[in-house]
């Protein structure tokens, strides 16, 4: 008789299902899982003490590349934590875009999210159909910022710029002939508003396709349902929070219970789950796709209506405008300070927690007074919820740690800053 | 319960045990000593008023440049400057040199709590000293809030505070191999070695970093009415009111 023993498998950090760069040493015994170790780390770019060195207005670009497929609501919860420490607030059209913006990011996120869980338990098609509604979000990161991922389009005070008029349009190509090139410019005639609501009005639709691809798929269900159950009382205590504590039944939602910026005055549901397990987060998500998409459409609503500032005309903070520049002295002088020392921040410590796609978003700013943060502290959802991936595993087999990974809906930018 | 309610509440429930209880930016701080952490993280989760479930976040800070500053803005103001080229504080620092100011004021570790009430919907921020600046030691809260377990380890690898009764104390953040606490103020910004891949070996080594530390802004506090303005709006209101009864 060979001696029966357990062995270790070592998952990671280069296998497609770990979402990028994740190590899992796993003991299992046969193909059950005893024990999970993650080794995470390896994207660690220290962005807390790379921040600690910049002035404030330089590092909100580092907030898109931590969580990198929402991108806009990580420079929130930073831009938060900045005005909670000024005492300041964005004039409400501009909190009408960051809110309307964050609900793209949310769709955008849960499209990713969707897309690499299927794909990782085996259903190809589901990338193929997130992915190209993802393009046309990414046009409208594109058009008002100018870039298609890493926007760093929040600013403390407002947004960068307001909506564009138009959008940008395809061009005739080798690939594309002048009728396709028109065909697929139809949509983008009018402005960015335009478009979005546009999107808006197909998007449910889409969020039908690819429930009908999964929900009731006998497949996907049997790798889904009671994989990776976590009792309310559980999810509490290893920190869980956004869908991950939803999926467990408890209905809490940050943009409810702590509203900030306009979403005391948007109208949507919490989607919860009943049994906490990796098909509750399943139905939690694609629901909040539907939610973020009643939220979008009134903020689309509001801003045709409304027009204002979209930055405080503060130039202690926010930068002159580019003509007052060129003919007043002192917007000269408030242009060249902000953009060689930046600003100060009143000494003092704060936290904003925003509702992140993947959970609460935190970033902790304690100021001595300077123009750089004495110490930043970002709370990454992602991290807390990896933490809790051994307990989520134990005694499940190998591939359902596939199922585990995509639910908890990592992005080593974020866990390992 | 307000905030300011809970500040209340917090200082009848803990009186003794609390160093400090401040309200600031909408936000409740409390101090507690290193040694009183466990039983009143204990008492903030259980008691039915307070019911903190939830451990949102754990930090380190590292106290011991702080208020350092690269610039005296009161001088440069008449004497002129050199930008930014002086070694003197982490950003600028090579592996081995100490820092030029130090603040020694207060203890220089501290562990920081975001706790946070699903039941009641409340925040609260927890700070502890490490009485020891040399060697770290806070006891873990892992036996209150399992969550703690990882932010632990992150504050152990990033700071070297040592939690007492850790089961798995273990780096996270940096390389397996790593030297040195790379958040401390005193570890340099630009860190200590390089990974490359020597073509002579054929394999990935190690050396010494080979870039010059480089910050092109240098840190500055300035001292701004406008700021203590922007900072309190209702100060504002009551400075106002103060140069009206001073014209009167």
């Amino acid at each position: 008789m060979p001696e029966i023993r357990n062995f270790t498998l070592n998952f990671g950090p280069q296998h497609p299902a770990a979402h990028g760069v994740l190590r899992l040493v796993l003991e299992m015994d046969g193909e059950v899982i005893e024990r999970a170790d993650p080794h995470v780390g390896l994207l660690h770019r220290a962005t807390e003490k790379l921040a600690e060195s910049k002035p404030y207005n330089q590092s909100i670009g580092y907030m898109d590349r931590l969580d990198y497929v929402s991108m806009m609501c990580n420079e929130h919860g930073y831009v938060l934590a900045m005005e909670k420490l000024l005492g300041i607030e964005a004039p409400e059209r501009a909190q009408y875009i960051r809110v309307m913006f964050d609900e793209v990011t949310r769709i955008l996120n849960h499209l990713l999210w969707i897309g690499a869980h299927a794909l990782d338990v085996g259903a190809m098609t589901m990338f193929l159909y997130a992915f190209r509604e993802r393009e046309d979000l990414m046009d409208c990161y594109e058009a008002v910022s100018g870039a298609r991922l890493h926007a760093t389009y929040y600013r403390p005070g407002g947004v960068a710029r307001d909506l564009p008029d138009s959008m940008p349009h395809y061009q005739k190509s080798k690939w594309h002939s002048q009728r396709e090139v028109n065909k697929l410019n139809e949509n983008r005639q009018g402005s960015l508003l335009d478009f979005l609501e546009d999107f808006t009005s197909r998007f449910p639709g889409y969020v039908d396709e690819y429930e009908t691809l999964l929900t009731d798929n006998r497949i996907w269900k049997q790798r889904t349902v009671d994989i990776g159950i976590v009792s309310p009382e559980r999810a509490k205590a290893l920190g869980f929070t956004g869908p991950m504590i939803r999926g467990s039944g408890i209905a809490w939602d940050l943009r409810k219970k702590q509203p900030y910026e306009v979403y005391d005055r948007m109208d949507f549901d919490i989607p919860i789950g009943t049994n906490g397990d990796c098909y509750d987060r399943y139905l939690v998500r694609m629901e909040e796709m539907r939610q973020s998409n009643r939220i979008i459409k009134q903020c689309i609503d509001w801003l045709r209506k409304n027009d204002g500032p979209i930055l405080l005309e503060n130039h202690k903070i926010t930068p002159p405008k580019r003509e007052e520049m060129k003919s007043d002295m002192e917007s000269l002088i408030h242009h060249f300070k902000l953009f060689t020392e930046g600003f100060c921040l009143p000494e003092g410590e704060a936290y904003a927690g925003i509702e992140h796609p993947k959970g609460e978003f935190g970033v902790y700013l304690i100021s001595d007074g300077a123009n750089k943060p004495y110490r930043m502290k970002i709370r990454p959802p992602g991290f807390v919820h990896i933490s809790a991936l051994d307990e989520m595993v134990r005694g499940h087999m190998l591939a359902d740690v596939v199922a585990v990974i995509g639910t908890q809906d990592l992005v080593f930018g974020e866990v390992d800053r | 319960m307000n905030i300011q309610q809970l500040s209340q509440a917090l200082a009848t429930r803990f009186a003794s045990q609390l160093r400090s209880n401040v309200v600031a930016h909408g936000e409740v701080t409390i101090e507690v000593a290193a040694s009183d952490v466990v039983s009143v993280c204990a008492a903030l989760r259980d008691d039915e008023e307070l019911k903190f479930e939830q451990l949102i976040d754990l930090c380190g800070v590292d106290y011991s440049e702080y208020g350092c500053v690269e610039w005296e803005t009161g001088e440069t103001s008449s004497t002129g400057f050199s930008r930014a080229v002086e070694p003197d504080t982490g950003a600028r620092l090579r592996f081995g040199e100490a820092p030029q100011c130090v603040n020694t004021s207060r203890p220089r570790f501290a562990s920081v709590y975001h706790l946070m009430s699903v039941t009641h919907n409340h925040r609260l921020r927890v700070r502890a000293y490490c009485e020891n600046d040399e060697v770290p030691v806070m006891p873990t809260v892992i036996d209150v809030w399992p969550v703690a377990n990882w932010f632990e380890r992150e504050a152990f690898d990033l700071f070297g505070i040592l939690y007492d009764g850790h089961p798995d104390l273990r780096r996270i953040m940096t390389d397996y191999g790593f030297v040195g606490h790379p958040f401390r103020k005193d570890f340099p910004l630009i860190g200590h070695v390089e990974m490359i891949y020597d073509e002579e070996e054929k394999r990935v080594v190690y050396q010494p970093v080979s870039i010059e530390p480089r910050v092109l802004v240098p840190r500055v506090v300035r001292e701004d009415a406008r700021f203590d303005d922007l900072a309190d709006a209702t100060s504002a209101a009551s400075a106002a009111a103060a140069v009206e009864n001073s014209d009167a």
